[in-house]
């Protein structure tokens, strides 16, 4: 599934630079980037606004995988959190970085650019964010 | 819209069928479902099957010819289609059923539903199941479907105190239903402290907490009401049939311990029968995990959002309870191969409300309901069935 040509080429810039954008009729911003607003529709068609995102964001919801895909074996067991962007979007991803009985709802988290998976041990490596405990919270 | 009426139902065993195809569980549950009706082939106006990844799980695609050939069906060139929606695909493959009748197209469909999922090892099985979550932004970065049921879970505790314990409830319940089932991938009750114990998956649902991975098929007649007298003295309407849609992706959702999509076909399905969940007597749910039955008791409105978990402690859900969920033993203990599932909740209904579900029989049984998941909420549908 993964050796598709095309799939490479159409990489996705949105998982290395926290890229979204913003509907100029609402003001809602959206992560991954979507070509309307699905609250102003055909009024935002068009209007949809680039905007970088600052990457920290809180813990919604989370689960320790103890039995991971292919891939993700080796790191078991890992938090993966959904987590609420500052600027209001959620997204879900790994939380690196600390003991996975660390992990809270409401714990403060910021991005961290790192290799996601790789297609065997001379596959290509893919990356992205994951995110790490906020260094000034106490939370 | 024409009333619908369930004619015929046929079933096969659930469970790890090593010797068994895809082509002769879905060949089986069809002629069972035939003979029950009392049709004959060329009554036939159309076929729908669910099947939500035969081309991962038997490397095949095309399979709505495919099962009209394998039924006997191809010199007579029956319209044969696949619906797929995920673990929705055979509720959604009903829903089709339903309305081409309603609709005035046709008088008889036979619907059916099948995955054959032991053919590839676990690990394909289990990521073949997370297509049915968001590929690009959940599985890309680890998330697998339990973990993503594991995160509605922890919030549902956050937010309501819902406990393991509670969770393991359901898995308890379904696993004590499912032993009065002899078509269930599970026939033995198990304990609490089995459950508590179990492996865990993805924190905070361990290995008793998910549905298994599964073959079987299931198959269903319907008819135009009007006609089904014909066929059967013991008549099931299908009062309702509603569907919803919400994002792939659990973090897109308004709530993430809600599924929208549950809520909102549910009310389609409640205001085309013109019934409030008072009305019902029981229900299949979607138990993919055990969360998902508590999310489901509460979203379809049978208890208050939040108190699902209490429900189930307090035993409101079990076979004698007020209100009895999964009677069949839910996709936990009958099993969940995932293109049947949405069929096999009607064949349950459609027995109870014809008073032959043997020992796990409601009492009186008038009116139940089906509802069937696709992904972690991303597609929802709902039907309810009345004896007439």
């Amino acid at each position: 599934m993964k050796e598709g040509v095309a799939r490479f080429w159409r990489e996705i810039p949105q998982r290395y630079n926290f890229l979204g954008n913003v509907c100029s009729s609402c003001d809602r911003v959206f992560f991954p980037p979507r070509e309307a607003c699905p609250f102003c529709r055909r009024k935002s068609m068009g209007k949809m606004k680039e905007q970088y995102l600052s990457g920290h964001g809180e813990v919604i919801s989370y689960t320790v995988i103890h039995v991971g895909p292919e891939d993700f074996e080796e790191q078991v067991p890992y938090p993966v959190a959904i987590i609420q962007l500052d600027e209001g979007p959620r997204i879900t991803g790994q939380i690196v970085d600390c003991d996975p009985d660390d992990v809270k709802i409401g714990m403060k988290v910021e991005s961290t650019f790192r290799k996601i998976q790789q297609d065997g041990c001379s596959g290509a490596i893919y990356y992205g964010y994951k995110f790490l405990k906020s260094h000034n919270s106490n939370k | 819209m024409r009333d619908v009426a369930v004619i015929g139902v046929g079933l096969t065993k659930f469970g790890e069928l090593w010797d068994r195809s895809f082509r002769q569980l879905i060949a089986e549950a069809g002629s069972k479902a035939i003979l029950d009706a009392g049709i004959e082939g060329k009554d036939i106006d159309a076929l729908y099957i669910g099947s939500m990844s035969s081309g991962r799980f038997v490397d095949q695609e095309h399979v709505g010819a495919l099962v009209a050939e394998v039924s006997g069906f191809s010199h007579l060139h029956i319209p044969a289609t696949r619906v797929e929606g995920a673990c929705a695909s055979g509720g959604l493959a009903v829903r089709e059923g339903f309305l081409s009748i309603a609709s005035g197209m046709n008088d008889i469909v036979i619907v059916g539903g099948i995955e054959k999922m032991n053919d590839v090892g676990g690990t394909a099985a289990t990521e073949t199941l997370a297509t049915a979550a968001d590929q690009e932004w959940e599985a890309f970065f680890g998330a697998t479907f339990p973990g993503i049921y594991a995160m509605i879970a922890t919030r549902h505790m956050h937010e309501y105190g819902t406990t393991r314990e509670d969770l393991a409830h359901v898995a308890v319940k379904n696993h004590a239903n499912g032993a009065l089932n002899p078509y269930a991938q599970y026939q033995s009750p198990i304990s609490l402290e089995s459950v508590l114990r179990a492996t865990m998956v993805a924190y905070p649902l361990g290995l008793m907490d998910c549905s298994p991975v599964s073959d079987g098929a299931a198959s269903i007649v319907l008819c135009a009401a009007d006609k089904a007298k014909k066929y059967t003295d013991k008549l099931v309407r299908i009062a309702a049939s509603g569907q919803a849609s919400d994002t792939l992706a659990l973090h897109g959702r308004r709530d993430i311990c809600t599924l929208d999509a549950t809520v909102h076909a549910s009310r389609m399905a409640y205001k085309q029968a013109k019934v409030t969940p008072k009305d019902i007597d029981f229900a299949e749910v979607h138990d993919c995990f055990t969360i998902a039955e508590i999310c489901a008791i509460e979203d379809l409105g049978i208890v208050e959002k939040g108190q699902g978990g209490k429900a189930v402690q307090q035993g409101i859900t079990t076979l004698n309870g007020s209100f009895p969920v999964n009677t069949s033993g839910g996709l936990k203990a009958k099993g969940h191969p995932v293109g049947a599932t949405g069929v096999a909740q009607v064949v349950e209904a459609t027995l109870q409300l014809r008073g032959d579900a043997g020992k796990r029989q409601v009492p009186d049984a008038k009116r139940g309901m089906a509802h069937n998941v696709g992904g972690s909420g991303a597609t929802c549908v709902v039907h309810i069935l009345e004896a007439m």
